[in-house]
């Protein structure tokens, strides 16, 4: 009996250890689902199907039997399902509604040459476009009124401008400060300092943008004495608050596996503390603190409530005492006004995509480097 | 045979220098001095930040603005409170554990228990956790509304024959799913680090004894992981408690008269409060004390809860060193 009480001879142990893989499966499948999601609601963009022109050619409901149902289909803007749904009064009405629609458009807008663009292809969405009243061709994001402009290049500046500042403010410190605690300070002080840093993560992204909306933005602006009070910089500040912990946890762990006897080593043949962490420590945990800096820009770039509620208009410039606006805020702060199914919505959830598409590549970066960074020190490769 | 004692063969510290490898160096003292102040830098910014918020949230601070449900109006000082603010919350971060914390143990046990180190299907799921963790939260919002909300809920909507909108619409189901999806690699790394912790011997042990591989997981590994995994949930709680993007379209409600009762309602919440206060309010300079307090009762909330998460969590790695 005791031969056969290996785990294959019950079923219900066979039956248990199925369902705990499946369960285990189940990260795999909410990553694949996010990005399908996501992704889904935003392909018309992708592939055309959506049209922002408020003024279109009429086709007259007289002329019905003329046309093809995929051509009506498209004009009415119907999926296929719903397109065959309806039966040839309610299409000649739909017809009526969209003609009288077209009618009711007022006068200064018919004029407007910009009336007949689609400003959802991607001519519009990435390059410059001359728009009528403005003397050059400019890069704009403004999802309102009768012609809606939404090109993304204003809110790719803003997110990498705030990013970048934020990286530039946190980087620094936070490798400092892991230098300082992995090597230098005595273990009493690593003891405490450490999860008290790491604390600084715990603290909600909506009280550190609170802080920096009440508090660092009127100091900032009186140190600096820039006239716009909310700006890139006071975000970019506050923003890398936030990711100080992240950079700080994982260039800290990485310059701590660094092996004891390249210290003893150093240090033996007289170095000093400073050196050894300098030219030793630092040099043989540089792909861990690189992963740390990638992982942190990652950490930064979706950051959303920091950045809301410091920074709001859409301004193409790369002035970083000017405002911005990150691409995480604006769908943060537009989905709510979005018509869903709508052109917006659908930018919005393509804005969610390439976010997602951001970040994805630079964890695996992160990812991979202290992968790496591990086998290298246990000496595997 | 004689053994020598260190006084013996050490050649004498000549008199009046002390043994010291260094010499005093400019530079060194400089740079060491500049990471040194780079960590207080950040210890600073901590403390003013935390000093700040306690010293002004603490005066405004009452029984009665904790526990009364405010008037439309919840931008006058007088009669304002922050109970369907707590109270959503808290449900909303407790119907998320009930779904994240099954999941992410039974995804630790495999990927320590079960899992072949190097095959494919491992790799490909520790990806997946890794993964998971940096996806910026306002994707997760709208990863709810886009699967929750318009997949599942109007679906069940056709399938339930609701006239009106139930289940497709924001509601605290969703808010609370999305933030389980979102905490998900939390619980499982906490988990996994103290299921490593677990000397390999209990485990032995009990095979040897004639246990079988799920018994000794759920008999012996499990409850000596317990520390590990409460305060996977413990971080997982408060990491969602302070987050506000993915909830933004999937429940938070910006006024609703009563508690939320069902769980699809939509719910009021803390951290979305401060938002509300900080960015909406006509007049800033009156809402400033209520906006102190309200952010003093998420803090305590969040923080308080980190605290015992890395108390707990210290000791876990201090077992795990005397291991290793």
């Amino acid at each position: 009996m005791g031969i056969h009480r290996g785990h294959r001879a019950r079923p219900l142990e066979w039956l248990a250890e199925r369902f705990i893989f499946l369960v285990s499966l189940s990260t795999i499948l909410m990553v694949f689902l996010i990005f399908l999601f996501v992704a889904r609601e935003a392909l018309p963009i992708f592939f055309g199907g959506a049209n922002t022109a408020p003024l279109q050619t009429v086709l007259s409901p007289e002329a019905m039997d003329q046309l093809s149902p995929a051509q009506l289909q498209a004009y009415l803007e119907l999926t296929p399902q719903q397109f065959a749904t309806l039966d040839r009064e309610s299409i000649q009405a739909l017809l009526l509604v969209k003609q009288e629609a077209q009618d009711e458009i007022p006068a200064h807008v018919r004029s407007d040459p910009d009336a007949r663009v689609n400003t959802v292809e991607w001519k519009y969405l990435l390059g410059p476009h001359q728009w009528s009243g403005y003397d050059k061709p400019e890069y704009i994001w403004q999802p309102v009124g009768q012609i809606q402009k939404y090109n993304i290049i204003p809110l790719l500046v803003g997110t990498l401008k705030i990013t970048l500042i934020g990286l530039l403010f946190a980087v620094p410190l936070a490798v400092g400060a892991a230098i300082y605690v992995s090597q230098l300070a005595r273990p009493r002080v690593r003891e405490i300092v450490k999860p008290v840093i790491e604390l600084l993560s715990g603290i909600p992204s909506v009280v550190v943008g609170f802080f920096a909306l009440i508090i660092l933005a009127s100091v900032l602006q009186k140190i600096f004495g820039y006239p716009i009070r909310l700006n890139a910089f006071v975000a970019g500040c506050a923003l890398g608050f936030a990711v100080i912990p992240v950079i700080f946890s994982i260039a800290e762990d990485a310059l701590s596996s660094v092996p004891q006897a390249y210290t003893q080593a150093a240090l033996a043949l007289g170095a000093s503390r400073w050196q050894t962490a300098w030219q030793i420590v630092l040099p043989a945990g540089l792909p861990g603190v690189f992963a740390a800096a990638v992982l942190g820009f990652g950490r930064a770039i979706g950051e959303t409530m920091i950045v809301l509620m410091v920074c709001s208009a859409s301004v193409m410039s790369w002035n970083i005492f000017d405002s911005a606006r990150s691409i995480t805020t604006t769908i943060a702060a537009e989905m709510a006004e979005a018509v869903t199914g709508g052109p917006h919505y659908r930018i919005l959830f393509m804005l969610g995509a390439l976010l997602f598409a951001g970040t994805f590549i630079s964890n695996l970066i992160g990812g991979v480097v202290i992968q790496r960074f591990k086998l290298k020190l246990e000496g595997k490769r | 045979m004689n053994t020598l004692t260190p006084s013996q063969y050490l050649p004498e510290t000549p008199p009046g220098r002390h043994f010291r490898a260094e010499k005093f160096d400019v530079g060194s003292f400089f740079f060491s001095g500049l990471t040194g102040l780079a960590t207080l830098f950040i210890l600073a910014i901590l403390g003013v930040i935390l000093t700040n918020i306690v010293l002004n949230g603490w005066s405004a601070l009452s029984w009665h603005f904790v526990s009364t449900i405010p008037k439309k109006d919840f931008f006058d000082a007088a009669t304002t409170g922050v109970l369907p603010m707590i109270v959503g919350t808290t449900i909303r971060v407790f119907v998320m554990t009930i779904f994240v914390i099954p999941i992410g143990v039974i995804t630790a046990i495999y990927l320590t228990e079960y899992a072949p180190n190097t095959s494919i299907i491992t790799r490909v799921i520790r990806a997946a956790v890794n993964n998971l963790a940096g996806v910026p939260s306002i994707v997760f919002g709208l990863f709810g509304l886009g699967f929750f909300i318009h997949f599942i809920g109007k679906n069940l909507d056709t399938l339930l024959h609701h006239p009106s909108a139930v289940w497709g619409q924001p509601a605290l189901i969703w808010a609370a799913l999305t933030l389980a999806i979102m905490t998900l690699p939390v619980v499982i790394v906490a988990t996994e680090e103290s299921l490593k912790a677990i000397p390999p011997g209990l485990r032995e042990a009990s095979l040897a004894l004639g246990a079988t591989k799920l018994e000794t997981i759920l008999r012996i590994v499990l409850p000596q992981a317990l520390p590990g995994i409460l305060t996977g949930g413990i971080l997982a709680v408060s990491r969602a408690a302070g987050e506000v993007a993915p909830i933004l379209f999937t429940g938070v409600a910006y006024y609703m008269a009563s508690l939320p009762s069902r769980l699809s309602d939509q719910f009021m919440d803390l951290g979305y409060h401060v938002f509300v206060l900080s960015t909406q309010s006509p007049n800033i300079d009156q809402t400033r004390p209520l906006l102190y307090a309200t952010v003093l009762v998420l803090l305590i909330l969040t923080l308080a809860l980190n605290i015992v998460a890395i108390l707990i969590r210290a000791r876990v790695r201090k077992k795990l060193r005397s291991l290793g």
